[in-house]
Formats: C-alpha cells, sequence, structure tokens
C-alpha cells in the first residue's frame, strides 16, 4: 500500500520534526525504511505500529542515539542529536540509578539538563511523586519508574517532547493523568511525540498519527482523517461486476473485495448513488451497510499484522483482501 | 499526576540562544560526584585499598617485629624500619601495582558498564549533552575521587606509621615534600590509568561482569604470568613486558620508593626506570581514554 500523506501545510518553522528518507539498517536487516513525516509545533503527534515495526529506533534517531545508514532527521531545525536542543525524552522505559531517591536522580539529571534545581521539585509534583521522591528508585513500582522517567523528560522545560508508550506499566488512574499532563503540554505550547500500542488513548489524544509497519510509513494523517476513511460494506451478484461498476463511480483505489463482499471507503452520503448505480448496471444488490472503524481497525486493516489486542470480528485483517486492477473500472 | 500542578514555568517564552540548555562541564562533574558518591560500591572499593595498603605494609610488618620474627634473613629490626614514617611513600602506593590496581579497575568498570546496564546512558544522553562532554564528566569526576583516596590513604599510613614510631622509639624522619608530592602524583597516576582501564572495558563490553573479570585476570593473573613465566624463557616476552600497565606501575612504584628500599610487595619491581614508568602510564591512560571516547562517540546507543 503506497503510504498517504497529507500536504504540509504550515511554515518551515512551524515544523519540529522533519525525518527525511529515514533509514536504519542492522547488517542486512532493514529496521526503519526510507521513513519520512514532519510534526508540526504544539501538535501531539502519535507513532503507531505493531512490535518491531521500528517505532523505538525511529524515535532514538531522533533523539542521535543512533546514526542514520541515510537520510536525516532534523529536530528543532538541527540536526538530530545536536545538543543544546529543548528536547525532553523517555525512550524503551526510564533507566536510572538504583541506588540514588527519585530526587538525586533527577538532581543528577538537572545537572546535566542545565536546568535550574528548582524544576526537580516542579517535575516531581507533576507526576505526582513528591511523596516518594526520598525513597531509593530500587523501590519503586514499574508504574511510579515510568513515571519518574516522564518528570525527567520535562526537566529541561522542554519545546518538544519524546515519550516512548508513556502508559507501560500505569494504573488506569495513571493512565488518565498521563492523557491529562499530555493535553497540559500541549495547551501550553510543547510539541508531544509519543508512540503507544494502546490506539484508543492515541486516538484520544493525538492531533495526527503516523502508522509504520515493518520499518516503512503506511499512513500519516490527522486521527479526523483516518476514522473518516469510512468504509461501505456492499454485497451483491455477481461481484466482480459490483466492483467494478463502484470504481468506475469513486476511483479503484476506494474499493476493495474482502471476503466475499465488497469493501468502499466512501460515507453515508454516498451509499445511495452506489446503489443506483448498481441497480441500473442490472447488479442484485442484497446488502448495504455503513462500518464507522476505530483507529484500531484502521491500525490492522493497514498494517496487516496481528497487534496485542484481537482484531475485532467483523474487521478482519487484509487476509483475503485485494485491491482491484486498474482495467475492472466500468 | 497533579492535573493542577503546572508544568511549565511562567516566564518560559520563545527559545533564547543564550539560553542554557545543557549542563556546563562543572555541573556534570558534580552530577557524577554525586553519583559516584552516593553509590556503595564506590566506598567498597576505595576503602578496600587503603585498608588492605595499611595492613601489608605496616601492620603485618610491625606485629610481625613485635613477636621478633625475621623476614628472608632481615632481622626484626629491619622489619620495623620498614614500616616507619620514612617509607611512607612506597608504604602507601605499593599495592597499586596490582591488588589496588584490581580494585581502582573494578570501579571504572562499574561506573562506566553501568550506564549500558541500568539503562542511564541513554538519559543522561537525552538530556542533550555532547558524548564527549558526557565523558570528560565522569573522567574528572573520578580523578577527583582518586585524587582523595590517594590522599586518605598517605594520611592514613602517615598516622599508623607515626603511631608505629614513637610506640617503639623510632626516630620520625618524614619524606621531603617534593619526594611525597611526587609520590602522591605516581600513585594518582598509577590508580588513573587502572581506573580508565576499567572505564574502556566496561564501555566496550556494555556491561560490568565480563571486564571486572577480565580486567582482574589481566592485573591479577595475565601480567604476572608473563613477567615471571614467559619472559625468562622467550625474548620477545621479555622485551614485551616492559610495555605491559602493571610492570610500569610496579616500576614507577619501585623508583618511587628510591634506591634503598627494600622491595617484597608482589608487583613492585624495577623492571624499567622511573622516568620512562611515568610516560608509558601516561601513554597508556591516553590511549584508554582516546579509545573510551572513540566508542562512545562512534556507537549507537541502544
Amino acid at each position: 500500500m503506497q503510504p498517504v500523506q497529507e500536504s504540509v501545510g504550515g511554515r518551515p518553522g512551524d515544523d519540529v520534526v522533519v525525518l527525511d528518507g529515514l533509514t536504519k539498517r542492522y547488517g542486512a536487516r532493514t529496521v526503519v525504511d526510507d521513513l519520512s513525516l514532519t510534526v508540526r509545533r504544539g501538535e501531539v503527534y502519535g507513532f503507531l505500529g505493531p512490535n518491531g515495526a521500528g517505532k523505538t529506533t525511529t524515535l532514538r534517531a531522533l533523539l542521535g542515539l543512533i546514526r542514520p545508514t541515510s537520510g536525516s532527521a532534523t529536530v528543532l531545525g538541527r540536526p538530530a542529536g545536536a545538543s543544546a536542543v529543548r528536547v525532553g525524552a523517555l525512550i524503551e522505559g526510564p533507566g536510572f540509578y538504583p541506588y540514588l531517591s527519585g530526587r538525586d536522580n533527577l538532581r543528577v539529571l538537572a545537572r546535566y539538563a542545565g536546568a535550574p534545581p528548582g524544576r526537580v521539585d516542579l517535575v516531581l509534583s507533576t507526576v505526582a511523586l513528591t511523596d516518594r521522591a526520598g525513597d531509593r528508585y530500587s523501590t519503586y513500582s514499574l508504574g511510579m519508574k515510568q513515571r519518574l522517567g516522564v518528570a525527567a523528560a520535562l526537566l529541561k522545560d522542554p519545546e518538544l517532547v519524546i515519550l516512548d508508550e508513556p502508559t507501560n506499566g500505569l494504573d488506569p488512574a495513571g493512565i488518565t493523568d498521563m492523557r491529562a499532563l499530555l493535553r497540559r503540554l500541549s495547551a501550553g505550547g510543547c510539541t508531544v511525540v509519543l508512540s503507544s500500542h494502546l490506539l484508543g488513548e492515541v486516538e484520544q489524544v493525538c492531533d495526527r498519527v503516523a502508522v509504520i509497519s515493518t520499518g516503512r510509513l503506511v499512513v500519516e494523517s490527522s486521527v479526523g482523517d483516518l476514522l473518516g476513511l469510512r468504509r461501505l460494506v456492499v454485497e451483491a451478484e455477481p461481484l466482480e461486476e459490483a466492483a467494478a461498476v463502484t470504481a468506475g463511480l469513486l476511483g479503484v483505489e476506494r474499493v476493495s473485495v474482502e471476503d466475499g463482499v465488497l469493501v468502499v471507503q466512501a460515507g453515508p452520503e454516498d451509499t445511495a448513488r452506489i446503489n443506483r448505480a448498481l441497480v441500473l448496471a442490472d447488479v442484485d444488490v442484497t446488502g448495504l451497510r455503513q462500518e464507522v472503524q476505530t483507529l484500531e481497525e484502521v491500525f490492522l486493516q493497514m498494517t496487516g499484522s496481528g497487534l496485542a489486542a484481537a482484531p475485532p470480528s467483523d474487521a478482519p485483517p487484509g487476509g483475503s483482501r485485494r485491491r482491484l486492477p486498474e482495467g475492472a473500472v466500468r | 499526576m497533579s492535573t493542577a500542578t503546572q508544568t511549565r514555568t511562567p516566564e518560559r517564552g520563545a527559545p533564547s540562544s543564550r539560553t542554557r540548555t545543557t549542563g556546563s562541564l562543572g555541573a556534570i562533574v558534580a552530577a557524577e560526584l554525586t553519583k559516584l558518591l552516593h553509590r556503595p560500591a564506590t566506598w567498597v572499593l576505595l576503602g578496600l585499598w587503603p585498608a588492605l595498603q595499611l595492613v601489608f605494609s605496616t601492620l603485618i610488618p610491625y606485629v610481625s617485629y613485635r613477636r621478633g620474627a625475621s623476614y628472608e634473613g632481615s632481622p626484626p629490626e629491619a622489619l620495623l624500619a620498614s614500616t616507619l614514617p620514612d617509607r611512607l611513600v612506597e608504604n602507601t602506593i605499593s599495592g597499586l601495582p596490582l591488588f589496588g590496581g584490581a580494585l581502582l579497575l573494578t570501579l571504572g568498570a562499574l561506573l562506566a558498564g553501568s550506564e549500558y546496564g541500568w539503562g542511564t546512558l541513554k538519559t543522561l544522553l537525552g538530556q542533550g549533552p555532547r558524548r564527549l562532554t558526557v565523558l570528560a564528566g565522569q573522567l574528572l569526576a573520578l580523578v577527583v575521587v582518586l585524587a582523595g583516596t590517594v590522599l586518605f590513604s598517605f594520611l592514613l599510613t602517615a598516622l599508623v606509621s607515626w603511631a608505629v614510631a614513637t610506640g617503639a622509639g623510632a626516630t620520625v624522619d618524614w619524606p621531603s615534600a617534593a619526594q611525597l608530592a611526587r609520590g602522591f602524583g605516581g600513585g594518582l597516576l598509577i590508580a588513573t590509568t587502572w581506573g580508565v582501564l576499567g572505564m574502556l572495558l566496561g564501555t566496550a563490553l556494555r556491561s560490568t561482569a565480563l571486564p571486572i573479570g577480565l580486567g582482574l585476570v589481566w592485573v591479577l593473573a595475565v601480567e604476572n604470568l608473563i613477567v615471571n613465566v614467559a619472559a625468562p624463557l622467550l625474548g620477545a616476552f621479555d622485551a614485551a613486558q616492559a610495555a605491559l600497565p602493571g610492570v610500569n606501575a610496579g616500576s614507577l612504584v619501585a623508583a618511587l620508593a628510591g634506591d634503598d628500599a627494600e622491595l617484597r610487595t608482589p608487583g613492585v619491581a624495577a623492571i624499567v626506570d622511573g622516568g620512562q614508568a611515568a610516560w608509558v602510564l601516561a601513554g597508556f591512560l591516553v590511549l584508554f581514554t582516546g579509545l573510551t571516547a572513540l566508542l562512545l562517540t562512534r556507537r549507537d546507543v541502544t
């Protein structure tokens, strides 16, 4: 499937992250493959993909922790990894000194970040860890460790926060709080890039998302647009004839045959004229129904992968899915 | 997480080019000192060296003297003389070529290797400092801690040897200031070389257990085997031993101890002269630092 990319409408200065043909190979294995995307100032940008899709590798490249094999990553107008850039990050789980307290860990990092000492207590209170800040990190629960990781990402009062699976290990209340924090950061003008496998969460928090699979960009779009790709399921006989007529009406790229039914990317506004066209072409229409998709369903269709969550029973990933050939249009 | 708390400072506006967004080298050294001094392993390793040093160079000879024992034909008085204040330099640093070196190499390997094991290197680098600044901060903090330990070892040995001399009614005859300064500098050079070798191994292997194991085998076994077994048998090893860090450390201690010193600590022997030993050790220090910097800056942090 060709990546669907929206044109970038903002001014160049509004682009906080620009990936241009980013590729990372380890030996013969390509982990990130020719990835290009843009994150704009002030937005919450979701990075979605199944395990091993290359999300964390891409985020590492944004921080300069790894060197791309080819392509480039620009962060806040400078090459990724340049020092003196206001970026805060939590990549692949928190990493702290187990023998230091939470507060001492942050004090160490504040010195590294050039952040004023007062930031330490501020960010501790932001993630609700003030009460346990004096305890050794090794005694923290998984959720507390994760929250300390987020606190460390906020030390610099960053313009860009990169969070890799920020809700890992959090309980439901912690997840709600994290969502509120992300919204507050965004409202304060901070740009947030987050990866997550909790699609519902991305759906609720993110302005735009990039879906990647096996290192390649599948789609970069606003959440609204992604969900707006509604599906009209048509049961008709003969199916090939129905597909050809519908493709002639809406374009081949919006029509596919899945599990013996015709699936059309079309909203309710198109239903009547598709039905009319099929009837006029002597096609027997036995069923017409509109499916509103969750982001999870869109994700599963696009990546064609099994994620941790089971696929919805009425929207199997595209195993038996096939596109129409160009010549099928009537 | 509190939803009422402000995350951002009110005065934050557009970023200024003058706004400091990474820590200065001084701040990073302070951070590294915090890490080192709060770490129990630091105190164990740095405490063991002066303690073992004192036991083997001063306490055991003194107890033997009190019991009237002799050492390899030397009279008990010679044992007492070896513990007195005029032998302060060698009694303070004679353990560094061997067991002190092993402990300090372990410290260096822990310092660098733990950053990978705990995933803290990515956290540190995520705060935006240049990798070389991180390394410089870690090295300087290590040197500060080692200097403090060498100084402590001097003070401890001085105190005990003064007590021994006073108790035995012997003359309290301190080394000159120049001898003390050279002894301190030489001790610190040896200590730092071992510490940085540990950091190199910890960085190269991105862990702690394997570098410590390999480092200990090298310091405690391999160099000894080369000097005592291989060198007498094969000419190539005889020449090569002069380039080993442990041999040069032992030769430097021997030179700092003076010509009339009785060298009985394992690892201390005048195989090369003192000046050459100091230069070779300095060369190793530069080499180990350079290799560590190369590995840290060139490799991906995964």
